[in-house]
């Protein structure tokens, strides 16, 4: 019960900073939109290339956008090592984990709600026929992600060139969630009987699963020194 | 009820510890003990390793080698025990800039799962006069009403150990003024206190005990009164005056 008190006070306490300076969100929906609406402009929108192109674009916009909100969601704690002040109290480092993770899976989640609006508006395309199979895979994939994002977020808070630092040690991990999203985001998108959207879902929960449990236990290692 | 003097204290113990950053050794098998109801004095020069020894003490440095221990548990297996009992000031404020002094303090003081926090807060705020200025951004305040929120931070969850590395850092006069009788209090309250400070004058009128460190080892560990300042290169003067 202490702990979820624990959580719950970090995620109020980020999503108070993010609210002051208004950073965050920003950044992730202004970078993701524009990444949507390049590869908007550069490809034909012919229905079955939108089907075949729509989740990769979904997912690398995703990809870049959640990198600056990682980078970001540090920089509060860096400041006046706060994260430090954090590992003070006598608190598991897991649910210092677990607050910092929320934060970021809500923010990324904003994000992915007006990327993937602005997609249907500028490819014309509608997600509603498959919109629990997608829901399902987006927050799977995402929650897998903002894990990897915060757990490399706090070790690359403390390196020089935190900000190319926090891409190169994330990205390939990440690879598989992101690739096992692109993928069955397609097959949902496809539907029709022979759709395994189900398949999908499974696969990306369960590598989001374990890359969420595998940064949960890992990270009191990253707050030492 | 058993006399005062038989009650068990709680101790904060350093056994052997060295700390490495990269060849460079801060601390050389350094140990000593901290006890209730004391203050001592942690001087040396720049470099002698007291903010890296403080920084441990604090559970916020790990020891290359040797241990520390807590109420006999060893801090590094079991600490949140010791940072139950610990309140500490560092060179950074620990504060988050986007939130209000108020706000700041009511995030650690949840983080200590500290009951009455209100009640605390506006205690911890009035000791170091910052109950005007609790609804002020941290990032808004100057170093020294940082340094006094970061105070009222530390003494937020009434920690029996009181730790401060450089505690009078960017203090007028009346704040360290009322900071040295806040200090000269926590023996007689039971507390045990441990700081450092460039101003030896200032410190030997709040500690009775010394600890001396030069090149991470200690070269004096016992009362104030009996060190031997000529070998440990002590300077004593009349005025308030650092010696290095």
């Amino acid at each position: 019960m202490s702990s979820l008190k624990i959580i719950w006070s970090i995620l109020v306490k980020d999503l108070r900073v993010e609210w002051r300076n208004r950073e965050t969100l920003a950044s992730m929906c202004v970078f993701g939109l524009l990444i949507v609406f390049l590869f908007n402009f550069a490809f034909e929108s012919a229905r079955e290339e939108t089907l075949r192109l729509l989740p990769a674009v979904l997912w690398v916009a995703i990809a870049f956008a959640g990198v600056l909100g990682f980078n970001r969601a540090f920089a509060s704690e860096r400041e006046n090592a706060c994260l430090e002040g954090m590992t003070l109290a006598p608190v598991d480092p897991s649910t210092i984990f677990v607050g910092k993770m929320l934060a970021n899976l809500l923010f990324l989640g904003v994000a992915e709600v007006v990327m993937a609006f602005a997609a249907a508006l500028w490819f014309n395309f509608s997600f509603l026929p498959a919109l629990g199979p997608l829901l399902l895979i987006a927050f799977f994939g995402t929650l897998g992600y903002a894990a990897l994002g915060t757990i490399f977020g706090a070790i690359a808070a403390n390196t020089r060139m935190r900000e190319v630092m926090l891409t190169v040690l994330q990205f390939p991990i990440a690879f598989w969630i992101l690739m096992l999203s692109i993928d069955s985001t397609a097959n949902a998108m496809r539907g029709g009987p022979n759709s395994d959207w189900f398949g999908g879902v499974a696969r990306v929960a369960g590598i989001s699963l374990v890359f969420t449990v595998a940064s949960f236990l890992l990270f009191e290692y990253v707050l030492e020194e | 009820m058993p006399p005062q003097d038989h009650i068990i204290k709680p101790v904060l113990e350093v056994r052997n510890v060295t700390k490495f950053f990269g060849d460079l050794a801060a601390l050389k098998e350094v140990s000593l003990s901290i006890t209730c109801g004391e203050a001592s004095l942690l001087y040396g020069p720049n470099g002698a390793g007291k903010t890296t020894l403080l920084r441990m003490l604090a559970s916020l440095a790990r020891p290359s080698s040797g241990e520390l221990f807590f109420d006999g548990r060893n801090i590094e297996r079991d600490g949140n025990g010791a940072k139950a009992a610990i309140g500490f000031v560092s060179h950074a404020t620990f504060l988050y800039g986007e939130l209000t002094v108020r706000e700041n303090l009511k995030f650690f003081g949840s983080l200590f799962g500290l009951s009455h926090l209100e009640k605390r807060i506006d205690g911890a705020l009035e000791l170091f006069d910052m109950r005007s200025r609790d609804g002020v951004f941290a990032r808004d305040l100057s170093r020294g009403l940082q340094q006094r929120a970061s105070l009222a931070r530390a003494f937020l969850h009434d920690p029996d150990f009181v730790i401060l590395d450089e505690p009078f850092t960017g203090l007028d006069h009346q704040s360290v003024k009322k900071l040295e009788d806040l200090l000269l209090r926590l023996p007689e309250q039971g507390k045990a206190l441990l700081f450092s400070t460039h101003d030896f004058e200032q410190g030997a009128a709040i500690a009775g005990r010394l600890i001396a460190l030069k090149a991470g080892r200690v070269r004096y560990n016992g009362p104030l009164a009996a060190a031997p300042f000529a070998n440990l290169g002590i300077v004593r003067a009349n005025g308030r005056k650092s010696d290095e």
